[in-house]
């Protein structure tokens, strides 16, 4: 099943053309080609191992990797410094501590790449910054050090840093660690408001249930991609109970789809 | 919690300030000569011009710097250790871990075998008069302080290049340890070679600020304005590092030259300290501790922070050092090693308490 049949000239965000990465001797991916989508919220799946953090952390540029990378259509590597810093924002996973930061200051990093050098916040900055803190509920603990929150806490001050840079492409590695029932549920609307207002979200999320609400879906399997298509095909649903070899099954509930587990191997 | 971050970082400052300038003029009262024979000697109607001039040259010429320079070597080293700390994203490191103290003392150790040995630092036993004398042999100072100064300098080049630049943060630590236990290794050579210089060294080695002049207090107070203000200015670049490399690097910070520029600070800050007063323990590491058990505050007023705390702590263990058994002088590293450790121990003890390390 063909993805995207209704919008044919769809805006690339984010290509990726045979991109290949190894940490020391083991490869990691294999030649993954790769279009995501502007405007719409991908997922990225795969057993544990898959290559997705990795596949993530290579179109942010993190990774050196063979083949190349594009963003907005233009090579990652000729974009310079600032400007992709704030056209691309970036979360990863299980980060440093800054515990003496406070949330206010951890926020206000996301607005580093909209600072001249040296200068102070600007009036735009602290918008910024509340508006990405009142979005998370992280607003009323603004005064208090990151190291005295929980782990959930903590998330969700991260998550309205990334906010804060207001980029055009946001990338997530596991935003979701650490989140209770009700602030994941937040985080979908919130990923939501921002894929209406025309941003692009790619995620790797290890809940598939939750990644099965995004737009469309990147199943890999052992560095390689096995599937890229829209969340509701049954394509996907195919590749996805395949990839996790048949221990999941993908049903509708509520109008929504779920994968749910399957006890014993058919 | 009543007070704000920023209420609570300024109330630090000031508290330090006013310490700072409390134990300034202590400083001049304190030593084998009390305030109590000064005084009149310097303001009395009837003293002789003589011991008038004496007791000038004592305050002004020995006390001052040394209390200054004390202050000074201590703002050196607490700065160094905040960069150290933000920069290695570890709370124990501290300003000596690019290899430079193993430097300085190898640089030291060289020196005194090829001048003799015995020339230089005589540790402070011999109080005042020791220093009035050595502190003249200009050059002999000026050999040992240059000769420290290269070799902590040249130590963290050495690093820096065994980790093969600055962009590994656990390779350049690994490279500061080998570095440290290989000179160390050279300098007990040469210190076994040449026994005349045992003394002198063991002077460097506890450190000692009964040496420091008006020239390097000046030189001091120099390169610690000028560290802190490049500190200050990175410090945002400490900040985005806290959050992660990644997060860093994806915050458009040109992470490589950023992270040489700090390793330049730290170098030239603990350098330029360690030249002057030779190895002082604990200043560097505790006194960010220090600050950040009292506020938390982002990196940038961290340094300015902890260099009044490093400065505060190094001017009061000087004074210490000279009150405790007056008019016998304790070197000053062995006092900032008790206290720093003893510090250290029970913030270990009290967050082992609370469920955690440090």
């Amino acid at each position: 099943m063909v993805s995207f049949v209704n919008s044919a000239p769809e805006k690339i965000a984010i290509s990726a053309d045979e991109i290949s990465a190894s940490i020391g001797k083991s490869s990691i991916l294999h030649g993954i080609t790769l279009h995501l989508a502007a405007g719409r919220w991908t997922s990225i799946v795969g057993p544990n191992g898959a290559g997705k953090s990795t596949l993530l952390r290579a179109l942010v540029g993190l990774m050196p990797c063979s083949g190349s990378v594009q963003l907005l259509g233009r090579p990652l590597a000729q974009w310079p410094r600032g400007d992709r810093a704030r056209a691309l924002s970036w979360l990863g996973q299980n980060e440093g501590a800054a515990d003496d930061l406070t949330v206010y200051d951890v926020a206000m990093l996301g607005r580093l790449p909209h600072q001249p050098w040296l200068s102070p916040p600007s009036g735009a900055d602290h918008a910024a910054v509340e508006q990405a803190l009142r979005a998370t509920q992280a607003w009323d603990w603004r005064h208090r050090p990151l190291g005295q929150l929980s782990g959930g806490e903590r998330q969700r001050v991260l998550l309205a840093r990334l906010l804060a840079v207001q980029a055009q492409v946001l990338l997530m590695d596991e935003p979701l660690a650490n989140l209770d029932p009700p602030h994941q549920a937040d985080w979908l609307l919130l990923v939501r408001a921002l894929v209406a207002q025309g941003k692009t979200v790619v995620s790797v999320l290890h809940e598939v249930s939750l990644a099965l609400q995004a737009d469309d879906m990147v199943v890999l399997a052992d560095g390689r991609l096995l599937h890229h298509g829209a969340c509701h095909a049954q394509g996907t649903h195919a590749a996805l109970e395949q990839v996790f070899d048949h221990r999941i099954h993908v049903r509708q509930l509520e109008g929504m789809w779920m994968a749910l587990p399957r006890l014993q191997a058919p | 919690m009543s007070m704000s971050v920023a209420q609570r970082g300024r109330w630090l400052g000031l508290a330090l300030v006013c310490a700072s300038l409390l134990l300034v003029p202590l400083g001049t009262a304190v030593g084998s000569v009390g305030l109590e024979n000064l005084w009149p000697a310097l303001f009395s109607e009837h003293t002789e011009p003589a011991s008038r001039a004496m007791a000038w040259q004592i305050v002004w010429d020995i006390r001052l710097p040394r209390t200054l320079g004390a202050w000074c070597a201590g703002a050196l080293l607490g700065l160094a250790g905040a960069v150290a700390q933000g920069l290695f994203r570890n709370p124990l490191a501290d300003p000596y871990l690019l290899g430079s103290a193993s430097g300085a003392s190898l640089g030291v150790a060289l020196a005194l075998a090829l001048m003799g040995g015995g020339a230089g630092m005589v540790a402070g036993s011999k109080g005042v008069i020791a220093s009035l004398i050595f502190s003249g042999h200009w050059l002999v100072r000026l050999g040992l302080t240059g000769a420290a100064f290269a070799g902590a300098v040249l130590a963290v080049l050495l690093t820096l290049a065994l980790a093969r630049g600055v962009q590994h943060t656990l390779r350049l630590l690994l490279a500061g340890v080998i570095v440290g236990v290989v000179l160390g290794a050279f300098t007990s050579l040469i210190l076994l070679l040449s026994p005349d210089s045992l003394q002198a060294m063991q002077a460097f080695l506890l450190g000692s600020t009964g040496f420091v002049g008006w020239t390097s207090c000046l030189l001091m107070a120099g390169v610690w304005l000028l560290c802190l203000l490049a500190a200050w200015a990175l410090s945002r670049v400490l900040d985005g590092l806290a959050l992660g490399e990644s997060t860093a690097h994806s915050l458009g910070l040109p992470l490589a030259p950023l992270r040489a520029a700090l390793v330049a600070v730290l170098a030239l800050a603990t350098g330029t300290a360690v030249a002057q007063t030779g190895l002082i323990a604990f200043v560097g590491l505790a006194a960010p501790h220090l600050v950040r058990a009292v506020v938390k505050v982002p990196h940038g007023r961290l340094m300015g922070l902890a260099s009044l705390m490093g400065a505060v702590l190094l001017a009061a263990a000087d004074l210490l050092a000279r009150g405790l058994i007056a008019p016998q002088e304790l070197p000053v590293g062995v006092l900032t090693a008790v206290l720093g450790g003893g510090y250290l121990l029970w913030l270990m003890r009290r967050r082992t308490g609370a469920g955690g390390l440090l």
